[in-house]
Parts: structure tokens; sequence; C-alpha cells
């Protein structure tokens, strides 16, 4: 609308309370986890807080934790982002039916969503519980196990079942998102289809598939950059035990600095992670820039 | 004929339908219940599905023992200011984007689509040593600021893609009537704005008052928000399930209300974007 003439500031003010705090509180910050990651930075040790190049990234690179953190942060970002994706896919088509009640199903399917990270790890503790569990209790009752699993004090089961508490979590937010791109495609394709002889099964994955492509891209970018992030549910569910079998990197990152007091090594860890999620950024703007051509 | 095709509809969207509903709210309704059973009963072998006397008993313990009352303010203060605090910043700005075409103005809109998928991580180390220098540990204020590091990029992104759902006529119409640019603003977008920017300062609010993390690095005895109370009666070496059930039903609670006013609005506002896109 306005064409800004070049003194013009009154735009640039607006905006400048938000760019100084952005710059003080993150840009700030962030460089300076930069700076602690190539140094010697021990809270209990300040004597020898000192610079040391690239001392801990070589360190990192010998670290077995950190490969076992490694291979379970991509399993825990492939498992939980599948299968968010598809129970969320399954029920956006359901949502976009008609039928009596559709709003309130619409509404109660969202509540895991605005749950509280530490509620979400609370309930499902409880229910995972070794010995009073309704896991256990209902799993028992059907005659599927003999005796009671302690599901989280598990090396093997623990990761797999945190990841399905957050598959529960999570997968309103692809139902949601899903369900608002299928509402955008226009009934007259369908129609068009229908005409020409098309199956169901042909117009879904002639049409629905290819127009929800950007929404799907979109959203998997964005969940898959949450995913990897979210370590509260883990820290209160397990603690990254037993053993270290729940680690993911940001846990690795999370308790070197709360319980070791390792800044160097936990900032060492936290740039890691960026460049590791930066790269599947870039790696998706170039597929949607290449699409576009 | 008929009676067939309804009973296909039973089956493919009415049982799925429930069974994802169930799923959804399964673990509330479990949590619920056992927020109302008597500590001892929850742990007898003969499981019941049912308490055999329902019971407030774990709510009034929650208030008189563990001075839940204080955590539920603590929350309320710091999530009522991290909204505030952001809605004062990000309002201009993201107007200003939204409405002027400036240099750099892509770029830096584009930055706060960027910051907001920084692992925390990033920031919670230098943001620690911060609040230490600053004497702001264990105080509202460093939650507050710790919790803009997240709301603001993501209000920012939130309310520009409102107010671009508002058409630019209207500030001229209203510039025509005699209005200044900055008038225009305040008298004429922001109200047409309003339900969008309360939604954003709810959804604020709710991120700030789930936020864990934060406050275990930045708070210890002065200040306990809910999150972390909870987390606390967890770390003791009998869990007393009772009272954390009833805990949890009472955060998650409000979050669920103030939700359900603001679903429309928030979906609305993001999914514009990811559709579009």
């Amino acid at each position: 609308m306005n064409k800004i003439k070049r003194r013009d500031t009154l735009p640039y003010k607006m905006i400048t309370p938000a760019m100084i705090v952005t710059l003080a509180i993150i840009f700030i910050p962030m460089f300076r986890t930069i700076g602690y990651s190539f140094m010697n930075y021990i809270v209990y040790k300040p004597t020898e807080v000192r610079y040391n190049g690239f001392e801990n990234y070589k360190t990192i690179f010998s670290d077995p934790l950190f490969y076992s953190s490694l291979k379970n942060t991509v399993i825990w970002i492939v498992g939980i982002i599948t299968f968010q994706f598809l129970l969320g896919f399954i029920t956006a088509l359901l949502l976009n039916k008609r039928f009596i009640g559709r709003g309130i199903a619409r509404s109660l399917i969202l509540i895991p969503w605005v749950t509280p990270s530490v509620i979400t790890a609370l309930m499902w503790r409880w229910m995972y519980d070794g010995n009073f569990g309704l896991i256990n209790q209902i799993l028992f009752r059907l005659g599927w196990i003999d005796q009671f699993i302690p599901f989280l004090a598990d090396m093997q089961l623990a990761l797999p079942s945190i990841m399905f508490a957050l598959v529960w979590q999570g997968f309103p937010f692809f139902a949601i998102m899903l369900l608002a791109g299928l509402q955008a495609i226009p009934d007259e394709l369908y129609e068009a289809a229908r005409i020409d002889g098309a199956s169901t099964s042909q117009q879904f994955f002639r049409i629905t598939i290819p127009m929800l492509k950007p929404v799907i891209l979109t959203t998997l970018l964005l969940r898959i950059i949450w995913v990897a992030n979210s370590l509260d549910v883990i820290v209160v569910m397990t603690a990254g035990g037993p053993g270290y079998s729940t680690y993911t990197l940001p846990v690795y990152s999370y308790f070197k600095a709360y319980k070791g007091m390792d800044f160097g090594y936990s900032s060492a860890l936290a740039v890691l992670l960026t460049i590791l999620l930066m790269i599947i950024v870039s790696g998706y703007v170039r597929n949607l820039l290449k699409e576009e051509r | 004929m008929k009676r067939h095709h309804t009973f296909k509809r039973l089956l493919t969207i009415y049982l799925p339908v429930l069974l994802i509903v169930l799923f959804a709210i399964g673990p509330y309704i479990w949590t619920f219940i056992s927020s109302i059973t008597i500590e001892k009963e929850l742990y007898r072998p003969d499981f019941r599905f049912f308490p055999e006397h329902p019971t407030t008993e774990n709510y009034t313990r929650l208030f008189s023992k563990l001075d839940f009352a204080r955590n539920m303010i603590d929350s309320m203060a710091i999530a009522l200011m991290t909204a505030l605090v952001g809605l004062s910043i990000t309002v201009p700005a993201s107007y200003s984007f939204s409405r002027f075409k400036f240099k750099g103005s892509k770029v830096l809109l584009m930055q706060f689509l960027v910051i907001n998928m920084f692992p925390i991580m990033l920031l919670i180390v230098p943001l620690f040593i911060m609040m230490r220098v600053l004497g702001l540990m264990d105080t509202h204020f460093a939650l507050v600021i710790a919790y803009s590091t997240f709301t603001i990029p993501f209000s920012t992104w939130m309310l520009t893609s409102f107010f671009n759902a508002i058409p630019q006529d209207l500030d001229k119409a209203a510039q025509i009537d005699g209005c200044s640019r900055i008038g225009a603003m305040l008298r004429v977008v922001l109200p047409v704005a309003m339900p969008g920017i309360v939604s954003t300062g709810i959804y604020v609010f709710i991120t700030s008052w789930n936020e864990y993390l934060y406050a275990a690095i930045l708070t210890s005895s002065k200040v306990r928000t809910i999150p972390i109370a909870l987390q606390n009666m967890i770390g003791e070496y009998q869990i007393e399930w009772g009272l954390l059930t009833a805990g949890g039903v009472l955060s998650a609670l409000p979050v669920i209300i103030l939700f359900f006013f603001i679903q429309k609005q928030l979906i609305t506002g993001m999914t514009a974007g990811a559709v579009k896109g």
C-alpha cells in the first residue's frame, strides 16, 4: 500500500523493540554458545576456563555416548514422525467426511496437542507403571502377557515407550494441518475425476496426495524440527535411563550442562545438533524450490 | 440397501473416529479416575477400573500439604507477563511487516521463522549465565525473559499472518478519513485484528504455562511453577500417584479450557501459511 519514501523510518521504528530483544536474548546467546563450544568450561573448575580450539569436538567424535545418542535421535525422529503422520492422516481423512458430532470429535482429538509435556510424561509414566499401571493390567487381563512389564525400566522398551507417548501428544497437529489442506482441495477436481471414471483409490493417489504435497512437506518439516528438539518428556519420564538407553542428542547436551556442569562440551553438542537440523531444513527448502521450477 | 449403507458408515467412520477420540482422551480419563481414588486403593492387587469410594482427598491434600496454590500463582503470573510483554513488542513489529514493504523486511521476517527452529540447548547455557550475572536467578523475570526466546519469534510470525488477512483498503480508508498511519493502526486495524491478537496472547500464555526445561534450570526455591512442582513430586522415592494425577488434572484443565476458546482462530493462523505455501 504505502510506497515507502527513502527517509521514512516508521516501519523500522516499529520493528526496533522486537529486533533489540531478539538480538539480546537469542542472537547474542547463540553466538556465546558457539564460543563456549570452543572452550574448556566446567563450572566447578573456574581456574581452568580457557579456549581450547576444537578439543570438545574432537572428544565428541570419539565419544561412544555421542554415537548412541545420535542413533537414538534418528530412531526417535523417524519413528515418531512416521506414526504421527500415519495416524494424523487417517484422522484428517475421517474428519474431512460429514458425520454427526464431527465438531466435538475434532475438539477432543486436539486435546493431547495442548497437553503440557510434564503432564504427558506423568500420565504415561503412571500408565506404564510396572506394578500397578493400566497398560499392564489391560494386557494381563487380555491374556497377552504372563507377567507385568516394567516398560520404562527396560533397556529395549524404554525408548519406544516414550516415543509412543510423543505420538499421542503430536498426532493431532498433523491431523489438523492435513485437514486444512484437504478442505482446500476444490470439489470440482473430484467431480471431474468421477466423470472420467476414476476409482476412489485413483482419486486418492492422483488428486489428494499431489494436492496435499506442499502441506505435507511443510508440516513434516515443522514436526521433524519440533520432535528433534523435544527433550522434556524424556527428561521427566526416564531422565535418559535406564543406563543411557533413552539419551538423544538434546538430552545428552542437557544433562552435560545440568548435571555435569560441563558447559563447553554441552555447547558443542548443541551446536552439532543445530547444524544437523539446519541440514534437514536446507534440504527441504531446496526440494521445495526444485518442485516449483 | 439403506440399512447396509448405515452399517457401512458405522464401520468406516463412526467406529474409527470413536477409537481415535478414545486414544486421544483415554490418558486423561484414567488420570482423572486415579485422581479421585484413595492412594491405598490405587495399589491394591485386585485391579478395579472405578474407585469404590470416589474422593476429593487428593485435591485437598495438594493444597494443604504442598502449597499448590502458590505454584499456580507463580505459573499464572509468569505466563501472563510473558503474554503481555510479548504482545506489546510483537504487535507493532508484525503490523510493520504486514503493511510496509521496506528494505530487508522479507529477510527479517524469515529470520523469525528460522530462529523459531533453534534447539533450546543452543540458548539455555548463556541465558543461565546471563541471569546469574544480572542477579535474576530464581525470579519471575528470568522465566519471562527465557520464554520470550520462543514466544516472540512465534507471535511475530503468527500476528503477521493475522494482519495479512485484513484488507489494506481498511487502512487507506481510515487515512482518507484523516487518521495518521499510527492512528489507522490503533483505531481501525487493531480492533479488527483483536481476535487474532487475543488468540496469539492466549497461545503464548499456554506455552509458558506448560514450559518445563527453562524453569528447571533458572528457578529453584523462591519461584516454582506447576511443572516443576509436579516433577519434584515424581523425584521422591515413593511416588504418590493420587496426588500427582490430581496435580496433573488441575494444571491441564485451564490450558484445555483456554484452548477451546481460541482453537478456531489459532488453526486459521497456523494453517494459513502452510496451506498456501
